[in-house]
């Protein structure tokens, strides 16, 4: 089921990786290498990819501290070899998987998203990983499974968020089973090409590119499979300001700020804020999951 | 060392070097967001940075009397130079809100009138400006020094709406805000007359001497 979604901008076609790795490079040398014009329809559609080096190191991962630095700083003593992931619930094949088992053999993919984090910032990230569905078929997802249910892995003695309980651990996330089998649904092993960062979700994570930053589990651990909508962190903390949807949506606010425009990350301190488009873009793949819903209610 | 030999010293110091420091600081970090030294979000950096310094330097002027009273050192002469650089930081700290971050003076309204946080913010800048413009010895004098008194006493409301805006920024509650805002209340505690407090509770009387009129 891989490849049912094509990049609208690849790094094939735009920039060599060596100019991508330092935007500040990219934008001095558009114009001697005749890349402006590409450059320019990347913008234009908003898909121009972050540096590696912005991409991993301003992250949000509480359980190193709330901080941006604070995960590049602490996570690099994270174990994530051996990496065990549990399935269960209504699942055909319940277990305890070894990372590799439950990925060998399904396509990895490159897939550029936009990332809209809830703090009204965003990244343009060229993931590499596997569509959630492949895995979900893997194990074989029971007719009355309605939700997945996602946990990240809690290793205290390494954590520091963990050990001042910043917030409850262990990070819970989860995803209605529709959005769970969509074609955008990425579990993530890479970045750039790289293998993934701790920082940023280690060994592997969800990527859900229309919903909101917090909605993308990081380093998993469990996958769960029911009938009921599973507790997600975010919305146990604040109910009124985090939904479980939490899709991007520019004309619903959160609470606190609006969610009309973002900053995209690597532009600079004179490059202002682009307006947020709905769902971060990707309205006419996933509208249609949420026909009929009050997006303001189910927010 | 006695308190009368550091009043000595900090006596023969002039106070204008606050106002270079305070400057000097504040284009450094400018620049350090200009050239990409202030990581991957140097707008909201900057930002927090201007305000983090405002409430710093908030919290050291209003540290002034209090340490006066318990350790006899003054920093008075300095009081002023502290006031207007905090003043300063919080003007920048708005600046680079109005003019780098929302860009849009539509916007920048509608966000003081929905955003409790950037309300609470806008109105300690508001209730600053006053302080701002009667920091020099005409207006004190033309005020009066009762009146002037009566006047600045708004730093106290704005230094705890500063604490409110600063606390309520963070999508979780965070420990330096916390710390920053206790630091505000405590500071504001020592100013107040609790013997003069709980005569005026135990015999009822409305009226009598401001809490505050100790402090100068």
């Amino acid at each position: 089921m891989a490849y049912r979604w094509t990049n609208r901008l690849t790094r094939a076609d735009a920039t060599p990786r060596a100019m991508w790795m330092n935007r500040r490079a990219l934008m001095a040398g558009t114009g001697a290498l005749g890349l402006s014009a590409l450059a320019g329809t990347a913008r234009a559609e908003g898909m121009e990819p972050t540096s590696l080096e912005d991409i991993s190191t301003y992250n949000n991962y509480y359980e190193f501290g709330t901080g941006k630095d604070d995960p590049a700083r602490y996570a690099s003593g994270m174990v994530t070899q051996p990496w065990t992931i549990k399935v269960d619930g209504l699942v055909d094949n319940p277990g305890d998987y070894a990372l590799a088992d439950l990925i060998d053999g399904l396509t990895v993919e490159e897939r550029i998203y936009r990332f809209r984090c809830v703090e009204a910032w965003s990244m343009v990230v060229p993931w590499n990983g596997i569509e959630l569905a492949d895995v979900l078929n893997r194990v074989g997802v029971q007719s009355g499974a309605r939700y997945v249910a996602f946990e990240t892995d809690v290793q205290p003695e390494v954590m520091p968020g963990v050990q001042r309980r910043v917030i409850p651990f262990p990070y819970v996330e989860g995803l209605r089973i529709d959005e769970a089998m969509h074609p955008l649904t990425l579990l993530a092993t890479g970045i750039w090409g790289q293998p993934m960062f701790n920082q940023n979700g280690a060994p592997i994570r969800v990527v859900v590119p229309w919903k909101y930053g917090f909605k993308s589990i990081k380093s998993i651990v469990r996958i769960t499979l029911q009938e009921e909508m599973p507790p997600t962190t975010w919305n146990l903390l604040n109910a009124g300001e985090y939904g479980f949807y939490s899709n991007v949506n520019p004309t619903v606010d959160h609470p606190r700020w609006s969610q009309a425009t973002d900053r995209p990350i690597g532009g600079g301190l004179f490059a202002g804020r682009v307006d947020t488009p709905m769902f971060n873009g990707y309205e006419s793949e996933v509208a249609s999951l949420y026909e009929g819903m009050d997006l303001r209610a189910n927010y | 060392m006695t308190a009368q030999t550091i009043n000595g010293w900090l006596r023969r110091l002039p106070a204008w070097p606050v106002y270079i420091m305070g400057a000097a600081w504040a284009g450094w970090l400018f620049w350090l967001a200009a050239s990409g030294q202030l990581g991957a979000e140097p707008i909201n950096r900057l930002e927090r940075e201007y305000g983090q310094v405002a409430i710093k330097l908030i919290v050291l002027g209003l540290a002034v009397t209090p340490l006066r009273n318990l350790t006899k050192v003054s920093l008075l002469k300095f009081r002023r130079a502290i006031g207007v650089t905090a003043f300063g930081f919080v003007l920048a700290h708005f600046l680079v809100w109005v003019l780098l971050d929302v860009q849009s003076f539509a916007r920048v309204w509608e966000e003081i009138v929905r955003r409790p946080y950037v309300t609470v913010g806008f109105a300690a800048f508001l209730l600053l400006i006053p302080l701002a413009v009667t920091s020099n010895n005409l207006s004190l004098r033309r005020l009066g020094a009762a009146n002037w008194r009566r006047l600045h006493w708004l730093v106290y409301p704005a230094a705890i709406l500063g604490g409110v805006h600063y606390l309520w920024i963070a999508k979780v509650l965070e420990l330096e805000p916390l710390l920053w805002m206790a630091a505000i209340l405590g500071l504001l505690a020592l100013r107040i007359n609790w013997a003069g407090v709980r005569q005026q509770l135990r015999f009822g009387q409305g009226q009598g001497d401001s809490p505050n009129r100790q402090d100068s």
